[in-house]
């Protein structure tokens, strides 16, 4: 980033050809101070949401759900009731707005494209060997190629995290743009898996390396690691998006993944999305919370505030 | 657009009597030879309760009471047992906090999420703290069986009602002195729920006098002839008038005074959290605060983008009613206050500094001022140099680490300051060359009981909290 975004324009994108380069540019990125970033995740998290805001976050934050399910026991019809999940939340209220994307494993998008045929609802699949990514780049492609050629329009892919922590940038630069290549049309969410990147000085240089590369979303994690979506990792993540966009005039989205299950935490999220970054990303197609249980919670939430009582997880399908 | 729905905390939880007498020998009496005045709230001009203003005479009354305590009951009182009264006023602090808060919120202007979060606790931790020294007194570092001073009286401001309160009373208490305070004449209600909380918690009468009014009564008090320490907290005027009644007395006197304090940006800083910081430096408590950021220091090769970044944050800050969880700041505490942030802002664009504040619409009723900033401000501007003790910032620049320390040294104060850098060496270097009495490396306004706090140069003399916030209140 430097002072006049033209000129900043044209650095950024030489930048992915030397590892050089690439190395300089993250690692003059300003540090993060872990205890400063801590402490205004919390303060954000203090803020009071009541009553209409209420609401109006319940149903923001639905249309935000990329609704998951990845298990090695999934079944054709199991993704196939979650696909008609996302398409009507809540059966029994026509007002209830359907949600972001269902997302699954390549081997299910073909059950569950059936499903959205026609409807809102993205598909998303994980690829890249997700969730360790240890396979040859080859297999990784053609896994991507796969998932997309069975349907799906978003492509949730893994970062190489341990080029990445050994410091060979390029290598990761550079397979994430094979696999944007490969995912065509399909939007490219990457992966950065926080949980092992250790400090926020290394999210924020995964978080940059991302979208010099061409990622259309960053998202925190695969939930397959003890450690998955923070709110000061999602902040430094805001962060690098609000100053990327300022660098370049492109916008990514952000996507927290994996341990966010309840309707507080996911207007905790939304607060510091308005405060962070304002109100551009504060859209469905700019944030997204990767959740399974989550949704229960907010269609009991919203049952709650419309109806006044609190019905019960029986009143809502698990999957 | 995500409009945060109104979050009021409810008043109902405080039962605010009509008018309070003085607290004195441990319950409220009327004044003998003086008025009364009103206490309102900032944010909306409303009258909250009447409130007795102590004369001479209710002066004498209540050094006496407090002397009377000290040689009978307090003083000759085992250290532990003094421990159990404090513990025991720490413990009600606690479970009434809400109540406090939301008094404290009332009366002063500051937002509930302050009050709340950061007042309340830390007075609770301060009675805390020192209640654990009241039975360890030989182990302070003060000779093996060091003796109180007698009675304190201690005079606090407006900005910090009832933490000041415990900075002063807490530590004053534990070394076995009693004391008479007086609070702010804007801010007397938390104080006067603190007298309720003494007599809840049984304390012995006369230990602790609380006396309100302006500054006729502060002045009868701290010249009164019986008193033995002296401990103030407020303007640096004030407090040269302190020191000079006080001289040539035996009495021991502290100051706790005003501050200009550098908060310095180096351009290796975390410029997110450097921002964080820079508005927790001078927003925080409507910029009230004597310790508050309130120059700031930016390298000039990340000026831009350092106030390319306050700016936008500071677009979000939510200015408004202070009892709403959500507000950020509230109300500028008197008029009296407003009028004087207004007048040094006007001199400050008057002497060609641009000023800049968000777009924020303030309350019509009641005492407000938008979060400013004025860049291209020098040393030789007012604002650079007088205490605003309002929301309002001076930012310059320097270009060495050593233009910094001689910018930031280059003031009549030296309260606290500020550094900002990824780079330890620097903070280390930079601390021995800082003349401030708290240095904050990577954060700012932090505050802990164990810490000692206090200035140099004109920001006054002594130290309050730690260890060694007990020697102001022993005969070393």
């Amino acid at each position: 980033m430097t002072a006049t975004a033209t000129s900043a324009r044209s650095d950024l994108s030489e930048l992915g050809r030397s590892e050089t380069a690439l190395r300089t540019f993250l690692h003059g990125l300003p540090g993060v101070d872990q205890v400063g970033a801590e402490q205004r995740a919390a303060q954000l998290g203090t803020r009071s949401i009541k009553t209409t805001a209420k609401a109006q976050a319940i149903d923001l934050a639905i249309r935000m759900v990329d609704l998951t399910t990845l298990e090695g026991a999934d079944t054709p019809g199991k993704v196939r009731a979650l696909a008609a999940k996302a398409l009507r939340p809540d059966p029994a209220d026509p007002s209830c707005p359907h949600v972001g994307a269902v997302c699954v494993y390549p081997a299910m998008v073909p059950h569950v494209a059936e499903v959205l045929r026609g409807s809102k609802v993205h598909l998303a699949s994980v690829a890249t060997a997700f969730p360790s990514g240890q396979a040859p780049l080859e297999v990784k492609l053609a896994d991507t190629r796969a998932a997309v050629e069975a349907g799906a329009d978003e492509i949730d892919m893994v970062i190489n995290r341990g080029a990445f922590l050994a410091g060979r940038y390029q290598e990761v630069y550079e397979e994430i743009v094979a696999t944007k290549a490969a995912s065509g049309d399909a939007h490219l969410k990457v992966i950065l898996e926080t949980g092992e990147l250790a400090t926020y000085d290394n999210v924020r240089r995964a978080s940059w390396l991302a979208m010099l590369a061409g990622g259309d979303f960053i998202k925190t994690s695969t939930g397959k690691v003890p450690v998955a979506a923070t709110l000061p990792v999602t902040l430094v993540m805001l962060e690098a998006v609000r100053d990327f966009r300022a660098a370049t005039g492109r916008q990514v989205g952000v996507k927290p993944a994996g341990g966010i299950k309840t309707t507080k935490d996911a207007i905790k999220y939304l607060v510091m999305v308005n405060e962070t970054v304002g109100p551009d990303w504060l859209d469905p197609d700019w944030f997204r919370f990767g959740a399974s249980s989550l949704l229960n919670d907010l269609l009991m939430q919203r049952t709650k505030l419309t109806t006044g009582t609190y019905s019960g997880p029986d009143y809502f399908t698990l999957d | 657009m995500f409009e945060y729905a109104p979050a009021p905390e409810s008043r109902s939880v405080v039962d605010l009597k009509p008018s309070y007498g003085l607290f004195i020998n441990g319950e409220f009496v009327d004044p003998t030879d003086g008025g009364s005045f009103k206490s309102i709230n900032p944010a909306s001009e409303e009258v909250l309760a009447e409130v007795a203003e102590a004369g001479a005479q209710d002066v004498d009354r209540a050094v006496r009471a407090a002397r009377e305590a000290y040689e009978k009951v307090w003083g000759p009182m085992p250290g532990r047992d003094r421990a159990k009264y404090l513990f025991r006023i720490a413990r009600i602090i606690q479970e009434r906090s809400r109540e406090l808060a939301v008094l404290e919120s009332l009366d002063n202007g500051k937002p509930i999420k302050e009050s709340r979060d950061v007042d309340v606790p830390l007075v609770a931790g301060y009675f805390f703290y020192y209640a654990g020294w009241a039975d360890k007194l030989g182990h302070a570092g003060f000779g093996p069986d060091p003796k109180p001073l007698g009675v304190a009286a201690q005079v606090i401001p407006w900005n910090f009602p009832l933490l000041m309160l415990a900075w002063k009373i807490a530590p004053a208490l534990a070394a076995g002195n009693t004391v008479v305070l007086k609070p702010a004449e804007t801010t007397p209600l938390t104080a006067l729920l603190f007298a309720e909380i003494c007599q809840q918690a049984d304390l012995p009468a006369g230990v602790v006098n609380i006396l309100t009014g302006a500054g006729d009564t502060g002045r009868a008090l701290v010249e009164h002839a019986g008193v033995d320490k002296v401990a103030f907290t407020g303007s640096t005027e004030v407090g040269r008038a302190i020191a000079r009644s006080v001289a040539g007395s035996r009495k021991k006197l502290t100051l706790e005074l005003g501050g200009k304090a550098a908060n310095i940006v180096f351009d290796d800083a975390p410029i997110d959290q450097a921002v964080e910081g820079i508005v927790n430096g001078i927003f925080f408590n409507q910029g009230h605060v004597c310790c508050a950021g309130s120059r700031l220091l930016v390298q000039e090769n990340v000026a831009d983008r350092v106030l390319e970044s306050l700016k936008r944050r500071m677009a979000q800050l939510r200015v408004g009613d202070p009892l709403d969880k959500n507000t950020d700041i509230g109300a500028i505490n008197s008029a009296a206050q407003l009028e004087r942030i207004r007048e040094l802002s006007d001199a400050g664009s008057a002497e060609g500094a641009e000023r800049w504040s968000p777009p924020c619409e303030l309350p019509e009723r009641g005492f407000w001022f938008a979060p400013t900033i004025f860049t291209g401000v020098t040393q030789a501007h007012r604002i650079a140099r007088e205490e605003i003790f309002g929301p309002v910032l001076s930012v310059l620049t320097f270009r060495t680490p050593a233009e910094a320390v001689e910018k930031a040294n280059n003031t009549p104060y030296g309260l606290s300051a500020g550094i900002w850098t990824d780079k330890g060496s620097r903070i280390l270097w930079m601390a021995d060359r800082l003349r401030a009495g708290v240095v904050w490396a990577n954060t700012f306004n932090k505050f802990d009981p164990t810490s000692p706090f206090g200035g140099y140069k004109e920001s006054g003399y002594g130290r309050e909290g730690g260890r060694h916030g007990l020697e102001g209140y022993l005969n070393v």
